[in-house]
């Protein structure tokens, strides 16, 4: 039985390189033998990936992408199919997920420099799926079709139209029609489940080849290749399956049970992941009250609105700059790996301004969240500019403080 | 096989090989792109419209549509001209630039009905006379949702929510002959 098998694995491997990718990608692929509970979310975003992309392909049966037929179709979907709501549910839901676990596994980046040279194309990639993750999020929102989904897409295309001179023949062409219409609609649809998704799977094959090329960090920052033994296995290493295959089964087993129990208990999110006016038809003549973007886009619409003033020597509006800001809130991120001089990698060792900037970071960065799914008033305003300027500082210093500050002596070996 | 590799030719193979790709590969772009441009069909329904004025009578108000817009466009009557720039320090913006009635000419008035606070639309109160939200109303619209008060020019008043004043859409007059959508 054995030998058979093996004649045909030889016979496969001729031909098909089955065997050397496996082991080469997954079974004795090696991995630091002592990571912590934040390695695990590039696992699970996997895992939210793949829910993503089938409970999509099944909403696409029932979705309809017209301006006429859109939100009717999706409380077809709730009402009428069977498990449709569930279907839903676990889509809207997994979009949230989506990006709490990319908003960790990115964190994990920054405390303990996952993205210092040689893996500065592991963050890059990453941060391109981010950015794709964003668009994906954006585009999906609007096909609904609700009141949220209409003017909340108004508010982001018409930074487009405030781009100086382009600006608003360049809006039209995305619109494909002098206002958000059904053409807009179906473009997005085409979009969201067939472009980006697709630009997405490639990228995370380019995340994981890119990582497996140089070799996966840990929360030391001890380079584990330095010491080998005569197989040349890492020290201290292990070999992907089982050790960590294992170890990331019964954290994918808890995080679904997190999962479905929002997805039963807590679909809406207490309206932060569906939001309350979006149970109304898109209407072209009202605006709802208040419009409030989805939690995970918050903390960049914050800084978004807390740009109130321009540059009018330049005839740059507070709008467009609002948006030049904005769009620098994530391209900063890509340059990380530039920014970032420190002898060491973990911020167990780094300095003492490395943590005070990593404190006021991720400090600023959740009370914008906070704040953009408020209503604007003059304090909020004042508190989102001081955290704006607390988000890019410790990011724009780094090359300074990370370069002069005193830092600990890594240990040789894990 | 033991002949030379003649470099100048193949060099010369990538340049023209790569100039064509590029070539072509701009060439298909084109009509991809165009296609994200306005449909005839949505052309034809963000056309500009026209209006015959010589019917509207001084102090009234018609509405067309424009691009999934109302468009009011008001006659405007000698008293109301004489009273528009004694609301000038009532207004945010008195918006002296536009002239008297904000249009390209000095009789109309051409307005987006669309309520710069939250988008409902606006009332048509020409009357000079006391009204429950201004006792000394010079006539203008109010906006029923929240309260935004504008005068006959489309002019916010100042302590409403509206934080602007009513758009003045792209339009051009010919004669009797109004264009909305169209600069002159
Ligand atoms: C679709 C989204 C993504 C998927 C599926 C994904 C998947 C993964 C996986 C499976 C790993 C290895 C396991 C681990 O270290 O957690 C990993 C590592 C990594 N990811 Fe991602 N990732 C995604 C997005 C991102 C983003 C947005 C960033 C940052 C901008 C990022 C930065 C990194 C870095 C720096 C590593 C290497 C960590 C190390 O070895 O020290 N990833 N990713
Ligand atoms: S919409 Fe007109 S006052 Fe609010």
């Amino acid at each position: 039985m054995n030998k058979q098998n093996n004649s045909f694995m030889s016979w496969l491997d001729k031909r098909f390189p089955v065997t050397e990718n496996l082991e080469r990608h997954l079974t004795k692929h090696p991995v630091p033998k002592k990571v912590n509970f934040f390695y695990i979310f590039g696992a699970l975003l996997m895992v939210i990936f793949m829910v993503q992309v089938i409970t999509g392909i099944w909403l696409m049966m029932f979705y309809t992408n017209t301006e006429e037929g859109a939100f009717a179709s999706v409380e077809y979907i709730m009402r009428d199919v069977e498990y449709g709501w569930l279907m839903r549910y676990m889509h809207s839901t997994g979009a949230s997920a989506f990006f709490f676990l990319m908003y960790f596994h990115m964190f994990r980046g920054l405390l303990y420099g996952s993205y210092q040279k040689p893996k500065e194309l592991v963050w890059l990639f990453g941060c391109f799926l981010l950015f794709l993750l964003m668009a994906e999020g954006f585009l999906g929102y609007v096909l609904p079709w609700g009141q949220m989904s209409y003017w909340a897409a108004n508010v982001i295309l018409s930074l487009f139209g405030a781009i100086p001179v382009i600006g608003p023949d360049l809006q039209v062409w995305i619109q494909g029609d002098y206002v958000l219409s059904g053409a807009t609609l179906s473009r997005f649809f085409a979009l969201h489940v067939v472009v980006v998704p697709l630009l997405m799977i490639a990228l995370v094959v380019f995340h994981i080849f890119a990582l497996h090329e140089v070799g996966a960090g840990n929360p030391e920052g001890v380079d584990i290749e330095k010491h080998r033994d005569e197989k040349g296995m890492p020290l201290d290493g292990a070999p992907f399956h089982p050790y960590k295959t294992f170890s990331a089964l019964p954290a994918i087993g808890i995080f679904f049970v997190i999962f479905f129990s929002i997805v039963f208990f807590a679909p809406e999110g207490g309206g932060y992941f569906l939001e309350k006016p979006n149970f109304e038809e898109a209407n072209f003549l009202k605006t709802p009250e208040h419009i409030a973007p989805v939690w995970y886009y918050a903390p960049f619409y914050s800084i978004l609105r807390a740009i109130t003033f321009g540059i009018p020597l330049l005839g740059i509006t507070s709008k467009f700059l609002g948006f030049i800001i904005f769009a620098a809130s994530i391209a900063i991120l890509f340059v990380v790996p530039w920014l970032d001089r420190s002898k060491v990698q973990s911020i167990r060792y780094k300095g003492m301004y490395s943590k005070i900037g990593m404190i006021l970071f991720a400090a600023s960065f959740i009370t914008l969240g906070y704040l953009g799914t408020k209503p604007v008033n003059e304090l909020r305003t004042l508190i989102a500019q001081i955290c704006t300027l607390f988000y890019f500082l410790p990011l724009i210093l780094m090359p300074i403080y990370t370069k002069y500050e005193k830092t600990l002596e890594v240990p040789e070996r894990l | 096989m033991s002949k030379k590799i003649d470099q100048n030719r193949r060099r010369a193979l990538h340049i023209t090989s790569g100039i064509v790709g590029a070539v072509t590969v701009a060439g298909f772009a084109v009509p991809f792109l165009s296609a994200w441009n306005p449909s005839e069909k949505a052309k034809a329904l963000g056309a500009s419209v026209k209006f015959n004025l010589s019917k509207l009578e001084a102090g009234a108000m018609v509405v067309l549509e424009w691009r999934r817009t109302p468009i009011f466009i008001v006659h405007q009557t000698l008293s109301a001209i004489e009273n528009l720039p004694k609301l000038d320090a009532k207004v945010t913006n008195p918006a002296k630039e536009e002239g008297i009635t904000r249009s390209a000419n000095s009789s109309y008035t051409v307005l987006k009905g669309v309520c710069t606070h939250l988008s409902c639309a606006p009332k048509y109160h020409p009357e000079i006379e006391p009204k429950a939200w201004d006792q000394e109303w010079l006539g203008g619209f109010f906006c029923p949702c929240h309260g935004s008060k504008f005068d006959l020019a489309g002019r916010v008043y100042k302590g409403v929510p509206a934080p602007t004043n009513l758009e003045v859409p792209p339009h051009s007059f010919d004669g009797d002959m109004l264009t909305i959508g169209e600069v002159g």
